[in-house]
């Protein structure tokens, strides 16, 4: 990091000696800066930017709406659609459950170990994404899957006759909800830890009941927190790709697997449709991470 | 009280089950490869296969750079924000969110059209600067981590009065980092680079795109090929990410929990 030591400690403000020089303040501070947002604009803003500004384009340089509208034919709607779909549910699924697991580990009294046990697991299953964890499923809830077989041999129900397959929307969310379930659990712990007791203490003395004390103290500082998480979730599960592609290969078209398909060998026939198809996933995610830092700012007032 | 135990246990229990059904049918699954008996036969065959160490080679090495350059760019600009200027921190903290908004499909995407070889930027004409794209792809993808796992050990120490002993027994800027602040965050860089190391080690789309041999290609193709194998390489991962985050728990435990409050 050169460029900050060429900043002379002499003009550093209210941190150096008194001696400072003011008038060199402003250009020489941002030197600090410069590497991380050269870094950012070249590696992430400008890239994502020539992606949008061709998504507005034709093939001619020509500022058009046309490929917004072309992302209206049934094939790509139906992969917006299934990827909404799938990252939803595995979200609201994930997000219930991790809750629940989670509100069990702080506040149910169990032991310590259980408590501790948790967390880790769900810092390594959170983590656990991508190819290997579509290999899992497959050989939980494949069609030779040990969990397949034991339903079918012990218990004669064969999942495959009732229409369960691990390549459809139910086998994706179920394989998502796996990742999904312990970074809800992360995410949302350090926040339950945050109801302090002397708020259910203050309640009681008030004379609250118990579901009062939920109803109107404990959900109130809990759902903007639990809201965002869901959000987090949703985006989480709209960018994935390894886990669907390494389970389901191309046969459910999700919008990565179509833009995964669409980068390698121009499946559409128009770069530009392309584009739009990535403009559409950032406006899709980002759209749901504005309201998740809404939703974070509300309650980290609270939480602090 | 006595229902709620209860009712904690069975939330606790089930979850339980989701989690570690997939495990258990995956080993059993891997062992399956010899007909009639359990054996190691898919480990033997994927240990032992040349193109699984070439591919988790490179991924080591990639990640080990993207580490650093995660370091590079994130420890300077964190620690000069909360010293210098911290009205710019909402900006920089967005910005290390971005990575979580832009899906890391679109962000390649996005250098595959911009880098590639007749660019003024020819990132994608050799492959050296692909691996360097790659690289410079995957601390984007671990930058929101990097960033508040940096920020957060930053907090625990007094940056200013560091600073400042620092200054007065003339120390530059580059010893300040290097030599003061690196060592005093380190617990909490390290944390950082495990985490990285998890995510890097099978990442799949950007290596795919970019077409590199990297690790998370080559699972994607064994799955696509083999029967046993796959659930071996299953396990081995889960291994390794199991292992990444052993060590930042018990990272953790050395970290200072903090210097500013005298208790």
């Amino acid at each position: 990091m050169s460029d900050l030591s060429l900043t002379n400690p002499a003009v550093a403000g209210k941190t150096a000696p008194p001696a400072g020089a003011r008038g060199f303040r402003l250009p020489t501070q941002w030197l600090g800066v410069a590497p991380f947002f050269i870094f950012a604009l070249m590696f992430l803003i400008l890239p994502t930017g020539y992606l949008i500004v061709g998504a507005f384009q034709n093939d001619a340089g020509e500022y058009t709406l046309e490929n917004i509208v072309a992302l209206s034919q049934p094939s790509i709607l139906a992969a917006y659609w299934i990827s909404i779909k799938v990252s939803l549910a595995s979200a609201l699924i994930g997000a219930f459950a991790g809750l629940a697991i989670a509100i069990a580990i702080v506040r149910g009294g169990l032991p310590n170990w259980v408590r501790a046990t948790t967390l880790t697991f769900s810092g390594v299953a959170s983590n656990f994404a991508g190819v290997p964890l579509a290999f899992a499923f497959l050989a939980t809830l494949g069609r030779l899957g040990l969990v397949t077989v034991i339903l079918n041999t012990v218990f004669g129900v064969n999942l495959y006759a009732h229409g369960f397959n691990i390549l459809s929307f139910w086998g994706l969310t179920l394989t998502y909800i796996y990742f999904q379930i312990p970074l809800m659990v992360v995410i949302i712990t350090p926040a339950i830890d945050g109801i302090k007791r002397e708020w259910g203490e203050a309640a009681a003395t008030l004379g609250a009941t118990q579901s009062q004390y939920w109803r109107m103290v404990v959900i109130p500082v809990l759902w903007p927190s639990f809201l965002g998480t869901v959000i987090l979730l949703f985006a989480n599960a709209f960018g994935a790709i390894a886990t669907a592609y390494a389970l389901t290969g191309s046969s459910l078209n999700i919008v990565p697997i179509l833009l995964y398909a669409q980068i390698r060998g121009d499946v559409l026939h128009n770069p530009h449709l392309g584009y739009a198809l990535a403009f559409g996933m950032i406006f899709i995610t980002g759209l749901a991470n504005i309201f998740y830092i809404w939703f974070r700012t509300r309650s980290e007032r609270w939480l602090t | 009280m006595k229902s709620g135990r209860f009712w904690a246990w069975v939330t606790f229990i089930l979850g339980a089950a989701y989690f570690f059904i997939p495990l258990i049918a995956t080993v059993e699954f891997s062992m399956r490869m010899r007909r009639g008996t359990y054996s190691f036969d898919a480990y033997k065959v994927v240990l032992g296969d040349d193109r699984f160490q070439a591919t988790f080679g490179y991924s080591v090495i990639v990640a080990v750079f993207t580490i650093l350059l995660g370091v590079l760019i994130v420890v300077p600009t964190a620690y000069w924000i909360r010293l210098r200027m911290p009205h710019l921190r909402p900006v920089v903290e967005f910005i290390t969110l971005l990575p979580l908004i832009i899906p890391a499909i679109v962000i390649v995407f996005g250098y595959i059209r911009m880098y590639g070889s007749n660019s003024p930027l020819p990132f994608l004409g050799s492959t050296r600067g692909t691996d360097a794209l790659l690289i410079i792809g995957y601390a984007m993808l671990a930058l929101p981590l990097m960033y508040r796992a940096v920020d957060t050990g930053l907090r625990t120490i007094d940056v200013r009065t560091l600073t400042e002993a620092a200054q007065i027994l003339g120390a530059g800027w580059a010893t300040i980092i290097g030599r003061i602040i690196l060592p005093n965050v380190l617990i909490a860089v390290l944390s950082g680079a495990f985490l990285t190391f998890a995510i890097v080690i099978g990442e799949f789309t950007m290596a795919s795109l970019l077409n590199r041999p990297a690790f998370g290609p080559y699972l994607q193709n064994i799955g696509a090929n083999r029967a046993y194998e796959p659930a071996a390489l299953a396990i081995i991962a889960f291994a390794i990410t199991w292992g990444c985050m052993s060590v930042i728990q018990v990272l953790s435990r050395f970290a200072p929990k903090s210097a500013n409050h005298r208790n």
